[in-house]
């Protein structure tokens, strides 16, 4: 067995192949994910630190950054609202058509994000189906921040309700009858009952729909209009910066945004690793 | 005389035959502490649905509108354009290489996550995840970065004439890095339910290791494994982040579908751009669909 591989130390097994499946999985995952970002930190380091702060705290950057972060964060807390109802509504009621909302949910994951970019921005344009509707009312979706608010809202949906529906399916109704045994209102079971025990599974959707959202590009570039210092994301500006040869420029801004990203797996690991723990103890 | 004769409901439920019992009212009130009232749940089924046609419903039906718009026989004209069915060649040829390697390599890295003890295994399994929280223009950078003609191996693959970057290996590579989770992803959670135990049975009855995973384990999870490649076609096929900064959009040569789109779209020839969007949309429902045959069949088989 290889050498590297025999500091894992594993504990001892009847099947065969530990050396040679994990030695080809972790090459492959060296090759594939492991180097290419390591690379991308080495070249943040060629920059000098003044240089990196510079770049990352320039007035455009900024813009980019906040605007990603913002709106990402705003549109996962709409998909946590508006996807709990959403989950509510799919496991505790039935009505005619629900398998086919159910199913609806998915296409997000599913449709790509091109795809669904011009989608809505034909929808929300001035002449289109939704966009003439709120254009008397003088709402601009198209071209605007808004615009993004609303792709972000569209790709992020599914996160929050597919974390949270199999949860509320498993919720036993025994807890809800003796709350209402007990003595406790509808409101109070709700909100001293199920919603506890919902709340992991809320937390990490909503970290998975603000992650996702943070990083997209397909479905937002055609809706945001792009105009710099308005409506133009962080993942559009290092696309910009690479087409320009500022190669240091893009390096920098999508090494914050790694960091970033990391934090959030880190969040939503350590989240899962709470609601086993509290599901254990039950 | 302690007679009473008042029955309870309890005991009208002893007293009748096992078949009439259910209609009873404590039975009834039971199901009434969880019920929603009846205005509230007319309120959240109507917020719940209007958001989903809204949000979600409504853009779908437009891809496929738009693309009718002008009739079938431009419908067929924008799809049987050269440029387009160059697209539409380079988009299957990469989802095809990148399900063919994420598929071998995804359950040689489950099986080593899932059928052994070693210490690590959570980073292992964290690192599997990365690419779902890596931006795809982080992902398509960091290959211009590598094989980029200023990136680490740029010069060298220079001299050799080798073109990765707006190329199609560059566009396989992106494509690659991008899915890489999904089959792996898919398999771990099964085969971590199903356990070592017909594995040790195989190869305590001397079967060699390839032989226990081809006539054992393979069958035992085959149904998860074509899930896996149903997620990595789908998203290998719409990828666009990522393949838009490696590609070049060298029109003919290095245009997947998602970036024929973008170059339509951006032309104003809607029309064109929405009839190859409809055929993405077109793959994103049957996927939808395969999907929730293919569950049925994991849920049984993890039973």
């Amino acid at each position: 067995m290889a050498g590297g591989i025999a500091v894992l130390r594993r504990q001892p097994s009847v099947i065969p192949g530990f050396g040679i499946t994990l030695g080809v999985s972790l090459t492959w995952l060296s090759l594939i994910i492991l180097i290419p970002l390591a690379a991308l930190f080495l070249k943040t380091t060629e920059l000098s630190f003044e240089r990196f702060i510079m770049i990352v705290t320039s007035a455009r950057t900024l813009h980019a950054l906040e605007l990603s972060f913002g709106l990402a964060l705003a549109a996962a807390a709409t998909n946590l609202v508006f996807g709990l109802i959403v989950v509510w509504v799919l496991v505790r009621y039935d009505f005619p058509g629900r398998r086919v909302f159910d199913a609806v949910i998915d296409i997000p994951f599913a449709l790509p994000t091109a795809v669904a970019g011009i989608a809505l921005t034909n929808l929300y344009a001035e002449n289109g189906w939704i966009g003439g509707l709120l254009a008397p009312l003088g709402i601009k979706v198209s071209f605007t921040q808004l615009g993004i608010f609303v792709a972000l809202v569209f790709i992020g949906l599914p996160f929050v309700v597919r974390t949270v529906q199999p949860v509320l399916q498993d919720f036993e109704g025994d807890l809800e009858e003796v709350a209402a045994t007990l003595g406790a209102s509808r409101w109070m079971t709700i909100r001293r009952v199920i919603f506890p025990t919902l709340v992991p599974a809320l937390l990490t959707g909503f970290a998975l729909a603000f992650a996702r959202a943070v990083g997209e590009y397909g479905s937002v570039i055609f809706i945001a209009g792009n105009l710099p210092n308005v409506s133009e994301i962080a993942p559009l500006l290092i696309i910009i910066r690479l087409e320009e040869f500022r190669y240091a420029d893009a390096t920098a801004i999508a090494a914050v945004m790694l960091v970033a990203s990391f934090i959030l797996l880190l969040i939503v690991n350590l989240l899962q690793r709470w609601s086993e723990r509290r599901a254990g103890k039950r | 005389m302690s007679f009473n004769p008042v029955i309870q409901p309890q005991e009208a439920a002893d007293l009748l035959p096992a078949g009439l019992a259910p209609a009873l009212p404590a039975r009834q009130s039971r199901r009434d502490v969880r019920a929603d009232p009846l205005w509230l749940r007319w309120v959240l089924t109507g917020i719940a649905l209007s958001f989903l046609t809204v949000f979600i419903v409504v853009p779908l039906v437009n891809v496929f509108s738009q693309a009718f718009v002008k009739g079938f026989t431009a419908y067929v004209g924008a799809i049987r354009h050269p440029d387009a069915l160059a697209a539409i060649r380079l988009t299957i040829i990469a989802a095809f290489v990148a399900v063919l390697l994420n598929v071998v390599f995804g359950t040689i890295t489950a099986w080593a996550i899932t059928k052994y003890k070693f210490r690590g295994k959570s980073i292992l399994i964290s690192l599997v995840d990365l690419p779902f929280s890596v931006s795809p223009v982080i992902s398509g950078l960091v290959c211009v970065l590598l094989f980029g003609a200023h990136g680490c191996f740029g010069p060298w693959l220079q001299e050799n004439d080798v073109k990765i970057v707006f190329a199609v290996p560059g566009i396989i590579l992106a494509t690659v890095f991008v899915t890489f989770p999904f089959v792996a992803r898919e398999l771990i959670p099964l085969m971590r339910e199903q356990g070592t135990q017909d594995e040790e049975a195989a190869i305590s009855l001397g079967a060699s290791g390839l032989r226990t995973f081809f006539r054992v384990t393979l069958p035992n999870i085959k149904w998860a494994l074509l899930y896996g490649v149903l997620l990595t076609n789908a998203r290998a096929m719409g990828e666009f982040g990522a393949v838009s900064v490696v590609s070049g959009h060298i029109r003919g040569e290095t245009n997947t579908m998602p970036l024929h789109i973008e170059i339509l779209y951006n032309e104003y020839q809607f029309m064109a751009a929405f009839a190859v969007a409809s055929l993405l949309a077109l793959l994103a429902l049957v996927t939808l669909v395969a999907k929730a045959v293919l569950e049925k069949r994991i849920a049984r088989a993890a039973r």
